[in-house]
């Protein structure tokens, strides 16, 4: 096997696997803090890449400018969709939740597809330079630079939980919502609160990935490439969110050469991970790092 | 809510009690109903009747999907997939083995169910959000499955089906059809109906209520939840049948996850846990792009379509449409239409001393 091409491999699937680590971290972010599984995940990537893309070629906006108005609109949005469509469903089973965030999430695709149109769209060039040389291998710009926003946002995750006073305020909601509640935490605004993180940090990545294959729906896969990663890690554990984002990512382009060179079933790259997450549900229902669920009457 | 006998009608037995359809007005109901249909494919134009058709396929899988959602409490993501598994079956039943098309439906169904059960294995031990997860990745790979086996559905390019017959008599025509579909979801959703009032059925709802209960009252879980997978496979391989069969052809790129959405939808809308919910939430799916199209006629030309550029665009808004429908009977009516139709009844029954 040629070993730079593994290599080049290897190091292309950390990158992306990188950013399915953050949007992962924001998935499991939602569902530590208010137990939904968000299946719209993905479709929090398409409208941050897209109002970003909006706020750079019509209105002209430098980036940084453009950037931090979506991010603002995106805090508005994950606040928004909390309050409207999640807070009524508080104490229905888990069915409903799950079917309002995947109602969101064919409502928003289609919305984005109507405004914007199907076609994928290119980023205004950021960057001077397309692509920089790392240890001999030509990577682009922004795909370096995702990989220091992902490392960033991880580095501020495990800040924002370990010593602010609303991430800790997240994290004792998670733990026990009534002794969070007893304790002087508004569980409402810590909900408010996750779905806004998680919209801003998921739309961060959308930019990250639009800078580079431009902007179209098939970002929103990035939502369902989510579980997978999720999966690997345990539902309920940040970190373990992060490993399985950079395991599925490595696993996806691997399994593409694997096919390429030697099986030719064609469309691994897609299908590969959902193999690993049959797989590892049969011998660990819980995911590698997640908490085993005791139960008693 | 249950249901309203007359005053002075007292069940002795509890046979008497879990009746199907339990008063003179239902059975009347009933004879009614069915008459009305059986006239259908003389009043009705073939557009009208294709739509009720697939309101029929549609529903018998559906109602797949309740059995498993609605009355084991297990999700699944996946049943496009296994929908359009049935659909393949029988069509490449038929063309390899030259079975006759009404013998391909059943045996189609069969071979979902085995399907059903080889994904349903992993379901076994899970449930919540981690099967909700599984089943989407069923869905993946039966996806995938279908775009690469070509001797099985005839790949990219897609399957054409033929029509079933008896004897000499093709049922090709929409006006034939309807009494074959007619059939079948009478079948179908008198044997749901039967198997809920069975020992398994109850287990399936006991599963569903407390499962731990469940397991200590003896139920096995393990068991009854693959089951469950498999009937609801085997609901959605018939319904997926039926469906190859009246469009005559399959293609690879119907049974996506928004199919699969979309059935859910029909489960919430009509009602979880309901038997003739789930033909109400079909109806409803089938008919919801119709209204958004007659929206959109509606508007041609106006200056509301110039501005907002409706006319191209109107596959987004049918989805838009089933979006929001789901989100909307989530918060409003999270009992779905079923409900609301027993409300309506009941007020009736009571009128005009509904209080």
């Amino acid at each position: 096997m040629d070993g730079t091409l593994l290599f080049q491999l290897t190091l292309n699937g950390l990158i992306v696997g990188a950013l399915y680590g953050v949007v992962a971290m924001s998935f499991v972010l939602i569902y530590k803090a208010s137990q939904v599984v968000n299946f719209a995940q993905g479709e929090f990537l398409l409208v941050g890449a897209w109002m970003c893309w909006w706020f750079l070629t019509e209105w002209q906006l430098p980036f940084v400018i453009g950037f931090l108005f979506t991010l603002v609109f995106m805090t508005l949005f994950g606040i928004i969709l909390q309050v409207v469509v999640l807070r009524p469903l508080i104490g229905e089973p888990v069915i409903s939740v799950i079917m309002a965030t995947i109602g969101m999430g064919i409502f928003f695709q289609a919305l984005m597809k109507w405004i914007f149109g199907v076609f994928a769209k290119p980023f205004p060039p950021v960057f001077t330079a397309e692509r920089v040389s790392v240890l001999g291998l030509e990577v682009q710009t922004a795909y370096l630079l995702s990989l220091g926003i992902s490392v960033a946002i991880m580095a501020g995750f495990g800040w924002f939980f370990r010593y602010s006073r609303h991430g800790l305020a997240m994290r004792a909601t998670a733990f026990d919502q009534q002794v969070a509640q007893s304790l002087g935490i508004s569980v409402p605004r810590v909900f408010a609160m996750s779905w806004a993180i998680s919209a801003v940090v998921s739309a961060v990545a959308g930019v990250t990935v639009g800078m580079v294959n431009g902007v179209s729906s098939a970002l929103s896969f990035y939502g369902i490439k989510v579980f997978p990663a999720v999966i690997l890690g345990g539902l309920d554990s940040i970190l373990g969110a992060v490993l399985g984002g950079l395991i599925v990512g490595v696993l996806e382009n691997l399994a593409q050469y694997v096919d390429s060179q030697w099986l030719n079933w064609g469309n691994m790259y897609q299908v590969a991970p959902f193999y690993a997450l049959l797989l590892i549900l049969l011998i660990k229902p819980y995911g590698l790092f997640g908490t085993r669920n005791i139960e008693r009457i | 809510m249950t249901v309203m006998t007359p005053a002075g009608d007292f069940r002795t037995s509890y046979r008497a009690d879990t009746t199907i359809f339990p008063t003179r007005g239902s059975r009347a109901a009933l004879w009614a109903g069915l008459a009305v249909l059986l006239c259908a494919p003389l009043v009705l134009d073939r557009y009208l009747l294709s739509l009720l058709i697939n309101v029929g396929t549609l529903g018998i899988a559906a109602l797949g999907l309740n059995i498993l959602v609605g009355f084991t409490g297990q999700i699944s993501i996946g049943h496009a997939a296994f929908f359009g598994f049935g659909a393949f079956s029988s069509a490449w039943l038929h063309e390899s083995f030259g079975l006759p098309v009404l013998l391909c439906i059943p045996v189609a169904g069969l071979m979902t169910a085995l399907v059903g059960l080889v994904f349903g294995a992993p379901a076994a031990r899970l449930k919540g959000l981690y099967l909700a997860i599984a089943t989407l990745a069923a869905q993946f790979i039966l996806e995938d499955f279908f775009a690469r086996a070509r001797w099985f559905t005839g790949g990219v390019a897609g399957r054409l089906t033929e029509s079933p017959a008896i004897g000499s008599f093709a049922l090709d025509r929409e006006e034939s059809y309807f009494y074959l579909v007619l059939a079948f979801v009478i079948i179908m959703f008198v044997a749901a109906a039967n198997l809920m009032r069975t020992r398994d059925g109850r287990a399936l709802v006991a599963v569903r209520d407390h499962y731990l209960s469940a397991e200590i009252m003896g139920i096995n879980l393990a068991y009854y939840r693959t089951l469950s997978f498999g009937i609801a496979s085997f609901y959605a391989g018939i319904g997926g049948a039926l469906y190859a069969h009246h469009l005559q052809f399959v293609s690879v790129e119907a049974f996506n996850i928004l199919f699969s959405i979309q059935f859910l939808g029909m489960v919430i809308i009509g009602g979880l846990g309901s038997i003739m919910g789930s033909l109400m939430g079909a109806a409803f799916m089938v008919a919801l792009p119709e209204v958004v199209q007659a929206a959109a006629d509606a508007l041609a030309g106006g200056a509301i379509d110039r501005a907002l550029k409706i006319g191209g665009n109107i596959s987004f808004l049918r989805e838009m449409a089933i979006g929001a429908a789901i989100i909307l009977f989530l918060i409003f009516e999270p009992d779905g239409l079923a409900r609301r139709w027993k409300l309506i009844k009941a007020y009736w029954k009571l009128y005009p001393y509904s209080h």
